[in-house]
């Protein structure tokens, strides 16, 4: 027993990291198509090439006019994350600290329940909804990103909210402070796990989706990194590598993002997902 | 106290119009169409009453796509399920670099799925042809995704090799709660692995189980992103995804209101599934 524990089971540790290549493979390919010439690549896919050509991100980022694409899934989702963690942590707020009068019960319950629309039914009428308000275009995605974060960041901000004692509002409003005062220098300070899970996970989800920005964003050139690959693929046939590099490009920033961030992002999900 | 009060309400107000503005009021707009013949373009439109639901109960297409929706979110949440358990117990075991290998495995959870799918694509219908060609497997070296008989296999591969990151870390969460002393006492008592798995480990992450479950198969249900990326429904509509059948059929097919009919049925289906999975595996959860 004793041994046991203490020395590393190398049998699984291979097995898994055997697993691990499963995971890396397509991104290995994906690196090594893009730094390639056609001639290299038709040579062979998968071998580290003699010469690497960087050149091809040059083209493919001219083809795709990637800067734009990137401008504007930066925007997007940084706005997104922004606007849904100052909102949607207030309206949690108000919820958990009047949860047992009716019409905010009434209201996390609203809130939840909609986590069981699946979002096809929802497709066909906001694409009019949203051209007849005029937005069709960034903000409009931005506004349907905070709103419908709410559905699920609801059961987040209560769920955490009940673990912070209203002693603590209370106190500051005894001071004199108001509901807004109270929450804004008391409370959203003390939320900062849950801001960051938040966070993460609309992030996420802004800057991968695809759906949202296909039927929402009525130009071109409003395109998001997502909508702009497929932009690409359904108008031109391209080689491989500058197609790869381009891919390589709209993944790049999530990665360096995860690389820098990956206790937060691996812990913000599973809170996201047990609560 | 009356002004908190009255501060409360106003905190909360503008997100019940607004989502009520933007999630309710489609749903029901949608109802709304979906008893109509607007083709999604023309000033008018007239009321049918129910013969778009009759004749969606009587589309062929419409059934394909349901059939295929189904058994590729059943098949594809149980591979994931499977897989993703199998790792993350790998994953809780005594290895080296556990952190690093975490850290992988979790990676897909954070990339785009539709451009996984464009990589994925270029692996199905370039690298394996020409791997099965080297090798003299000629039977082998097609692309799969041009074939009725497997392009849905393609589709299963490029949802499972994204979708497991999540579950993983999920489960490997799960994993993580149960004290170890339960193990060195079932291991005194001369339990097998597989009787330990059964008796001590899978009770013990149920709940986890049921979260993994729910959530693959309603966002199987949902599929879009891979299908656009690999097959766009195809070849001969094989991969219609019902997602994305109501989106090509409804914007350009011109039958906006019968698409709208089809996705109210949808609708009804996928929370009749969703309360049966929950109410049925915590019912499981509790007998464990």
């Amino acid at each position: 027993m004793i041994t046991r524990a203490k020395t590393a089971n190398w049998t699984i540790t291979l097995l898994i990291a055997a697993g691990s290549l499963i995971v890396l493979f397509p991104l290995y390919m994906t690196v090594m198509i893009a730094v390639k010439s056609p001639a290299q690549i038709a040579e062979s896919v998968l071998a580290i090439p003699a010469e690497w050509h960087w050149s091809n991100f040059a083209e493919a980022v001219r083809m795709t006019n990637f800067g734009h694409a990137f401008k504007n899934s930066f925007i997007v989702t940084l706005l997104a994350v922004v606007l849904t963690i100052l909102t949607n942590s207030f309206v949690g707020y108000a919820v958990a600290r009047n949860i047992k009068k009716r019409f905010f019960k009434f209201l996390y319950y609203y809130f939840v329940s909609a986590l069981f629309v699946p979002f096809p039914i929802i497709m066909l009428p906001i694409v009019k909804e949203m051209a007849y308000f005029n937005l069709n275009n960034h903000t409009g995605l931005i506004v349907l990103y905070v709103v419908y974060g709410i559905a699920f960041n609801m059961f987040l901000y209560v769920g955490y909210l009940r673990s912070l004692p209203t002693e603590l509002d209370e106190a500051a409003m005894i001071d004199g402070a108001s509901v807004w005062q109270t929450f804004w220098k008391v409370i959203f300070p003390l939320l900062g796990p849950i801001n960051a899970t938040v966070g993460i996970l609309t992030c996420i989800w802004a800057w991968n989706d695809f759906l949202l920005p296909l039927i929402i964003l009525s130009k071109p050139d409003m395109a998001t990194l997502p909508l702009a690959q497929y932009i690409f693929q359904s108008r031109f046939s391209v080689s491989y590598n500058y197609a790869f590099a381009s891919y390589l490009m709209a993944l790049l920033p999530m990665v360096l993002v995860y690389l820098v961030a990956q206790r937060w992002i691996i812990n913000g999900v599973v809170q996201g997902a047990v609560k | 106290m009356k002004k908190n009060a009255r501060i409360f309400y106003m905190m909360v107000i503008p997100a019940f119009v607004m989502f009520f503005g933007f999630h309710t009021f489609p749903v029901l707009l949608g109802i709304f169409y979906s008893f109509t013949d607007w083709n999604g373009f023309a000033q008018n439109y007239d009321f049918v009453g129910f013969k778009n639901y009759l004749n969606v109960f009587k589309d062929e297409s419409i059934y394909a796509a349901y059939g295929f929706t189904f058994q590729f979110a059943i098949l594809t949440t149980v591979i994931v399920n499977v897989v993703s358990l199998t790792v993350a117990m790998g994953l809780n075991a005594r290895i080296k670099f556990k952190n690093f290998f975490r850290g992988i495995y979790f990676l897909p959870n954070v990339l785009s799925l539709l451009i996984v799918g464009y990589i994925f694509n270029y692996i199905f219908s370039n690298m394996l042809p020409n791997f099965f060609e080297n090798i003299q497997m000629k039977d082998w070296a097609f692309n799969i995704l041009g074939t009725t008989e497997w392009a849905w296999l393609g589709i299963v591969i490029v949802t499972v090799w994204q979708a497991t990151a999540f579950n993983i870390i999920l489960y490997l969460a799960g994993l993580q709660t149960i004290p170890t002393d339960m193990y060195e006492a079932s291991s005194i008592d001369g339990a097998s692995k597989w009787k330990e798995f059964w008796h001590i480990t899978f009770p013990m992450i149920a709940p986890f189980f049921t979260i993994n479950m729910v959530l693959s198969m309603k966002n199987f249900l949902m599929a879009f992103d891979q299908i656009v990326a690999l097959t766009s429904g195809g070849p001969a509509k094989s991969t219609m995804s019902i997602s994305y059948l109501i989106y090509t059929d409804g914007f350009s097919g011109g039958s906006f209101a019968y698409q709208s009919a089809n996705s109210v049925i949808y609708f009804v289906v996928i929370v009749i599934i969703s309360i049966v999975q929950l109410k049925y595996l915590q019912r499981r959860e509790m007998n464990l």
